[in-house]
């Protein structure tokens, strides 16, 4: 809990910090048991990853769904469309540090940083072209509270040119970010 | 696996089905959300947060989604806790009084300021206090805010959190078990319209 936070006010692509409102784990309490749920022990320089960490199966569980539904690119969806569904989710549930990553992964997967940079200055409405409208709307759809998603997003996805499990992986990254979101804005802030 | 995928059975998914196929094609991601699942409610050490309290804060956070068989598969889970009979009533009356349309909540003071949007602030109600205890009155709180408005949370919610009786660890368990049934909740009803599309 550093006294130098300086939170961002915008959403941005910058890299930006983190700082846990409770106590992460010391790095040097950390045993097998931790880093087996840090899965890369690298993760052990970040104050997020040491603060989920005291609950490790979780975190590891957490963290190897999160790892397949990104970076599985076997098949199904481009990283770059994945990485779109979780900024989408992030810039409506209002997460600027989640925003901030995966605006930069969309960013370098698509070559399309303008773009990117246009769904976080004007939000989810922003128009992006059929195709990644219609990712950002179901990402919308899926994050809104009762869930909104319906068939007509199935419908709008495939005039877009999706198939069943590309759709399914738009389904997973949105929903997956419903969950990163949550822990990322209630468990300590962003900091420039 | 030797436990019942949970998001295929609420789905509904059938061995050698499409989605089944699909779903293979993430195994590690179906494995692990099975894991978190399990990690969650079957947890090695419950010393922090109890099996009760999460069935609780389960059903409470599902029911506040609406109708849907997750929401019902996560009361019924709290009616065959031990002790759960005892709070059900009162999970029930929360859920209804705590319903409501998000996100919203606000953003930092500044440009974005013009999105801010307004929305209930949940409190318990002084009826169900006593049924809840302390811990639990916190915990439901706190699980409406990162429900419906994420955005507002703030270090002061950890203080309420810690002043109620929780551990550092005890929330981090706490917030896991809010989120992942926040992608739970999604990747079910996801998958339900995709089937209900193709059936």
């Amino acid at each position: 809990m550093s006294a130098a936070v300086n939170p961002p006010a915008v959403f941005t692509q910058d890299e930006l910090g983190w700082v846990s409102w409770i106590e992460p784990l010391p790095e040097a309490e950390l045993t097998e048991r931790h880093f087996a749920g840090l899965v890369d022990r690298a993760r052990a320089k970040s104050e997020y990853f040491r603060l989920l960490v005291r609950d490790p199966e979780v975190l590891e569980a957490r963290t190897k769904t999160d790892k397949d539904i990104f970076y599985n690119v076997a098949d199904g969806l481009p990283r770059a469309e994945r990485e779109l569904a979780a900024a989408a989710t992030s810039r409506y549930n209002g997460c600027i540090y989640c925003a901030s990553v995966h605006a930069r992964f969309a960013s370098t997967y698509s070559k399309r940083r303008d773009d990117v940079q246009k769904l976080l200055d004007e939000g989810v409405n922003a128009d992006l072209g059929e195709r990644w409208n219609a990712v950002v709307k179901a990402s919308v759809a899926l994050a809104s509270t009762p869930v909104a998603f319906g068939p007509e997003n199935i419908a709008e996805l495939r005039r877009a040119g999706l198939d069943d499990a590309e759709i399914v992986d738009v389904i997973n990254g949105a929903s997956f970010f419903n969950w990163a979101n949550r822990l990322m804005l209630s468990l300590g802030e962003p900091s420039k | 696996m030797a436990s019942t995928d949970i998001i295929d059975m609420l789905v509904g998914i059938e061995p050698g089905s499409a989605l089944d196929a699909i779903r293979a094609r993430r195994l590690q991601a179906r494995e692990n959300a099975q894991k978190s699942y399990l990690s969650l409610f079957e947890p090695i050490d419950a010393g922090e947060f109890s099996l009760l309290e999460r069935a609780a804060v389960a059903a409470f956070v599902t029911g506040l989604h609406g109708e849907s068989p997750v929401a019902s598969f996560y009361r019924d889970k709290l009616a065959a806790s031990a002790g759960g009979v005892a709070v059900l009533e009162a999970i029930d009356a929360e859920i209804a009084r705590g319903k409501t349309s998000g996100p919203y909540g606000s953003f930092p003071a500044g440009p974005l300021s013009i999105e801010n949007t307004a929305g209930l602030i949940y409190h318990v109600n002084a009826a169900s206090k006593s049924a809840l205890g302390a811990r639990l009155v916190a915990a439901l709180e706190h699980a409406h805010l990162l429900v419906f408005r994420p955005r507002d949370a703030a270090s002061g919610d950890m203080k309420v959190l810690l002043a109620a009786g929780w551990s550092d660890t005890g929330i981090v368990t706490f917030s896991q078990l809010v989120a992942f049934l926040s992608f739970q909740v999604r990747v079910v009803s996801g998958l339900r319209t995709l089937a209900a599309a193709n059936a």
